[in-house]
């Protein structure tokens, strides 16, 4: 099992996929439909081939596993890769994701279908590196690179306003990435090495530690993205196709919390105890002001990314509330969150590609003609804002009560979120869902093909079946995770006992 | 078996939700009533076991959630706390279900109805069973989710759907300090399952907590914040909103969520948590005023109101005070009391309503109707049953319990006892008058509506016989269950189920109080009997009268103290407000001006003047793009060499 590179193969095996369409000739219809088969079956076959990570891997042990490395770029950055507790479930979230983006674009992409099929196929090849990579400068290039084939997503495959809103997620993700070079060199000149590993229990000098958990925190709060830094998100999302933004939202939005969890939490924990506070404020502002924003949304994506970022503060919320609850509850929220906002993003797109308009005016009453689609939308709402006994509850309930032992203030405001989530998103049910069907065009809307029940059911599934039962999840994240809370509170113990000692 | 019990009704709602267009509307009928009658006589089965054969279990079914210290499992604690809610559940629920083919049975969407029934179901007895708080407040979720399904069934009709989200969304406040509870125990006692969080309850005495900036006394905090769950749950006053709108709902719907059961689930659980709530005074005081506010202030709201529903309605909310009332007395068996007495009327009155409607078109204002006691009589006579019940006539079921409750209000050593016992006695008045007023409205008199007055017939036989047995119920429950609830035998039928402080002696003190107190309910209920015969059958003049010259608290009354109208102008419109301030102004105006819109417009300015760099396509982004990494790369490469 560990004598072949695993992670290199899932890793690169959508990258051969790419290649493969980019060498199908033919006119542009066969071109197109080989492209979209072969792109189905490369992602699918990725899956899989993740899905063997499982039975080798031991939650229990520390470390890193199915590690490989390899040299390159001479001595300072190797080819280093492996995956713990805290970055497995990512890759599996980005594999299991990544066949319903290819299915979901079937019908609704005509415009240079094998074009946008490899930039998924890069793209997936370069979100599962960046969590893969235990090295520095690795990392940074599968991080960075992940930002072109989006880029080129949204900018090309986009909307209307899609120039702008490529250029803005450009603009800001650029400004945070530019700082995390700058900490990654310094990082270098003081530790001699990129290596994650060896990084994770070097200990950066007090003063430094707050210079670049800031830098850091610049990259991955964009990504988050963490209010005020937002804005970004929703005219991304908005612009994106659907796949883009179930990839945007389900995957691309993970890489902040994973970066925190992985690099800022373990890597600079004095300056994580620092920064808490602010964190932690900044968690339920985003909360609030994003809930409320969402409220007042008349375009049904823009309103599910306001969502999204709420959600991303209980994120930000429990990591630094840095108990085993709340980076527990984290990690579930962000799982959770990957297929339960991915599959809004998809039920959307059911109905852009029906009536072309994401006006929440235009819909009404889709109920008469749709109930199967209204059913699964309901799913997913109550997931939303999380009904316990869907997979959305268990990541609050754990941040809330995380942050609740940290500072009641914190738990206090952000609880005020399930009040507010549950009236945005059940008043923009009411109003697409509900209803008398009275709109002209929609009286003639099919409910959902075959192939988009086959998307919606096993995203059904899991929502209901780790809200019941979170074990798997729970387990494959405990020990990776409890390794963190460890080392941050030798740290605060460390901390507090010098100062008692220099009284 | 408790797995039976409990899970039947989930199975029903999986064949009647996933096949029930394949196998039809009378199939996922059939199977749904059928799997709750088994489940009903499972139920009482359990009851006779536990309740008096002191059968107390606990049965695992699988592992939830276990993160650390935190261990919350889903299982099922099996007391007579439990057993109680179950009997009223499932036989409240299974006579629904059965009542419901008939009112429903012109409903193209039966599947779905019946669907959601079962799923209800399943949710209550999932949060009565529950071992833990957070599978109560699963289950808690769980009748919310199907009671915002229920209420909104008909979604053709936008006052439907907007009921349906008021309901939820005003629950959620009410969540909102029910999880912010949760919390504290958890952090108080380090467990959230009941067995370790009763245990541990006794050393909360005296503790404090820091909630918000402050210390508190820590039984007084928990107490409190899970009672705001229970007033959204149990719409007392203040979030009572919801449950007038909730009548958007079919009928059989009112009778078993907004009556019987679900808005009973915010008394169950203070009576479960009677451990905590015992060790605060402060937290049952409140209690007390809360729960004697509501069944005032819902009771003259109940005076005005013209649809019969709503009247029916308003004196469920009022109930609910009394059961709270009791809470905060620390009679925690007679609250419950009231609340197995009180299923079983309301649910009668709520079904004969149904019938009433069902005989008239779905008529539901009084002043249309009238006369009907000749159209349909046996309606009529449950009607009386249940009305005598409710009013506390003699000897039926609500003579017991709610005048157990009004005798603990005068006993209690609560600083509001006194306001709790005449806030009580002055709705049972209230109540008479409203009770007796829908009878003669809707069955004596002159009919007002001759077309549907010609056209009214009485139910069919699956309508009728719940009425029948919910009548039995209303007639029998008080004095069968007197002595368990309130007599002799409390502490050995309720054992360690409730907790009761050794200061509390309510059940001992309310048998030595005098003779006044103890027969003025019945003498209110005399009175509001005889102004309701006065104004509805003597003499109809009086009260339009008296509404002419009260005006300003008749406009009062009707309009529900102007609560929505309130709570609109205070929450809702600011909320939309504040969002579309924050959307236009915060993320336009400051941070998009400053941010990317002002850089890229600055950038703009100076390469636009400088080169002409900007070609506006994509791909030289992306170029740039690229080149920045490789740069980047490059340099490392050299660099560190």
């Amino acid at each position: 099992m560990t004598d072949w590179p695993i992670l290199s193969v899932v890793t690169f095996l959508p990258l051969v996929g790419a290649l493969f369409i980019l060498v199908v000739r033919g006119d542009d219809e066969v071109s197109a439909r080989n492209a979209r088969w072969v792109a189905l079956w490369t992602t699918l076959v990725t899956f899989v081939v993740s899905l063997l990570l499982l039975p080798g891997f031991d939650p229990a042990a520390s470390g890193f596993q199915f590690v490989e490395k390899k040299a390159w770029l001479g001595e300072l950055a190797a080819y280093h890769m492996g995956v713990d507790g805290i970055s497995l479930p990512f890759v599996l979230l980005t594999t299991f994701l990544m066949p319903f983006c290819i299915l979901a674009s079937w019908e609704s992409v005509h415009k240079r279908v094998k074009e946008y099929m490899i930039a998924f196929l890069v793209l997936e090849t370069l979100m599962i590196g960046t969590f893969c990579a235990l090295d520095l400068v690795l990392f940074y290039f599968f991080f960075e690179g992940g930002l072109i084939p989006m880029f080129l997503i949204i900018g090309i495959w986009g909307g209307q306003r899609r120039i702008y809103a490529a250029f803005k997620f450009f603009l800001y993700t650029l400004a945070g990435s530019v700082l995390m070079m700058l900490a990654i060199m310094a990082m270098y000149w003081q530790s001699g090495t990129t290596d994650v590993p060896t990084l994770l229990t070097h200990g950066f000098p007090s003063g430094m530690q707050t210079w670049l958990w800031l830098a850091f925190f610049a990259s991955f709060a964009v990504k988050m993205p963490m209010w005020p830094v937002h804005t970004w998100l929703p005219d991304a999302h908005v612009e994106a196709p659907t796949a883009g933004s179930v990839i945007l939202a389900g995957v691309l939005l993970k890489m902040g919390g994973y970066g925190f969890l992985r690099y800022s939490l373990p890597m600079f924990p004095e300056a994580s105890h620092y920064f808490a506070p602010l964190v932690f404020t900044l968690s339920v502002v985003a909360i609030i002001y994003t809930s409320l924003v969402a409220l007042v949304q008349e375009d049904i994506k823009k309103l599910i990314a306001y969502s999204s970022i709420a959600h991303m503060g209980f994120v930000t919320m429990g990591i630094f509330a840095m108990n085993e609850q709340g980076l527990q509850g984290a990690m579930f929220l962000m799982i959770s969150h990957g297929f339960v906002s991915g599959a809004l993003f998809l039920c959307v797109g059911v109905i852009y590609d029906r009536l072309h308009t994401r006006e929440i005016a235009a819909y009404g009453g889709l109920v008469h003609r749709m109930p199967l689609y209204a059913t699964v939308l309901m799913i997913f709402t109550m997931a939303n804002v999380g009904l316990p006994g869907t997979s959305g509850f268990i990541g609050e309930f754990l941040t809330m009560l995380a942050a609740f032992e940290r500072n009641t203030w914190i738990a206090f405001f952000a609880a005020t979120g399930v009040i507010l989530s549950a009236g945005y998103a059940l008043w923009l049910y009411l109003r697409v869902v509900f209803g008398p069907l009275e709109k002209e065009k929609l009286k003639t809307m099919l409910d959902l093909s075959p192939r988009e029940q086959a998307i919606m059911v096993p995203l059904v599934v899991i929502t209901i079946l780790f809200g019941v039962w979170p074990a798997p999840i729970l387990n494959m994240t405990s020990h990776a995770v409890n390794a963190v809370v460890a080392r941050t509170d030798q740290v605060a113990g460390a901390v507090k006992t010098a100062l008692l000692l220099s009284f | 078996m408790y797995q039976a019990i409990v899970f039947f009704p989930l199975l029903g709602f999986l064949i009647a939700g996933l096949f029930g267009r394949a196998i039809g509307a009378r199939a996922s009928e059939v199977v749904t009533t059928s799997l709750l009658f088994i489940a009903c006589l499972l139920a009482w089965i359990a009851f006779f076991s536990v309740g008096f054969g002191d059968h107390d279990t606990r049965v695992q079914v699988m592992k939830w959630i276990y993160v650390g210290d935190l261990k919350i499992d889903w299982a099922f604690r099996i007391d007579t706390m439990t057993v109680i809610m179950l009997i009223v559940v499932t036989s409240v629920s299974s006579l629904v279900h059965l009542y419901s083919i008939g009112y429903m049975h012109e409903d193209p969407s039966r599947p779905r109805f019946f669907a959601y029934l079962s799923l209800f179901t399943f949710a209550m007895l999932m949060l009565v069973t529950a071992d833990n708080l957070l599978q109560l407040f699963f289950g808690w979720e769980g009748v919310g989710l199907a009671s915002y399904l229920l209420i909104g069934f008909w979604y053709e009709k936008p006052s439907a759907n907007a009921a349906a989200m008021k309901a939820f969304v005003v629950n959620r406040v009410g969540d909102f300090g029910f999880m912010l509870g949760i919390f504290a125990v958890f952090v108080m006692t380090g467990s959230v399952t009941f067995e370790q969080v009763f245990a541990a309850a006794p050393s909360l005495a005296g503790k404090t907590i820091d909630f918000l900036g402050h210390q508190w006394d820590a039984p007084t905090v928990i107490a409190l914040l899970l009672f705001v769950g229970a007033m959204g749950k149990s719409a007392q006053f203040l979030l009572h909103t919801w449950l007038p709108d909730a009548m958007e709902g079919p009928t059989p719907v009112s009778a078993l969520i907004h009556a019987a059961t679900m808005v009973t689930a915010g008394v169950f659980m203070v009576a479960r948590m009677s451990p905590i709530f015992e060790l605060s005074q402060t937290a049952l005081n409140v209690v007390m005023l809360v729960g004697a506010t509501t069944a005032f202030f819902a009771a003259t709201v109940g005076l005005v109101q013209n649809d019969i529903k709503k009247v029916i309605a308003y004196s469920t909310c009022s109930q609910l005070g009394y059961m709270f009332v009791a809470m905060g007395a620390g009679a925690y068996s007679i609250g419950m009391f009231h609340l197995v007495t009180h299923a079983c009327f309301k649910a009668l009155l709520f079904l004969g309503a149904g019938s009433v409607i069902n005989a008239m078109h779905h008529e539901q204002d009084m002043r249309h109707m009238g006369g009907l006691a000749k159209k349909i009589p046996f309606t009529y006579g449950m009607m009386l049953i249940g009305t005598l019940a409710i009013t506390g006539f003699p000897f039926l079921a609500g003579y017991y319990s709610k005048d157990a409750i009004i005798e603990s209000a005068w006993a209690s050593h609560n600083y509001f006892a006194l306001y709790g016992w005449v806030m009580t006695v002055a709705a049972a008045a209230l109540t008479s008058f409203y009770s007796w007023r829908l009878i003669f409205l809707t069955f004596h008199g002159h009919p007002h509506d001759l077309h549907h007055y010609e056209a009214a017939h009485e139910s069919p036989r699956v309508m009728t016989i719940p009425l029948g047995v919910l009548a039995v119920g209303s007639v029998i429950a008080g004095f069968a269950l007197y002595n368990v609830f309130v007599g002799e035998g409390v502490h050995h039928f309720f054992r360690h189920s409730i907790f009761m402080g050794a200061e509390n002696h309510i059940l001992h003190a309310i048998h030595d109080i005098p003779l006044l107190a103890k027969y003025l309910p019945t003498l209110m209920m005399v009175l509001g009997f005889v102004i309701a015969y006065w104004f509805y059958v003597v003499d109809r003049t009086v009260p339009v009268a008296l509404a002419k010259s009260q005006d300003a608290l008749y406009q009062f009354l009707l309009n529900k103290w102007y609560f929505d109208e309130l709570y609109d102008r205070i929450f809702v419109k600011p909320a939309l407000w504040i969002g579309r301030l924050l959307w236009k102004r915060g993320d336009g105006t400051i941070i998009d001006g400053f941010g990317p819109d002002g850089v890229s417009a600055r950038v703009l300015d100076v390469t636009g003047r400088v080169v002409r760099l900007q070609t506006g396509y994509l791909y030289h982004y992306a170029f740039v793009m690229l080149i920045g990494v490789a740069a980047f790369i490059t340099w490392f490469m050299f660099a560190g060499v």
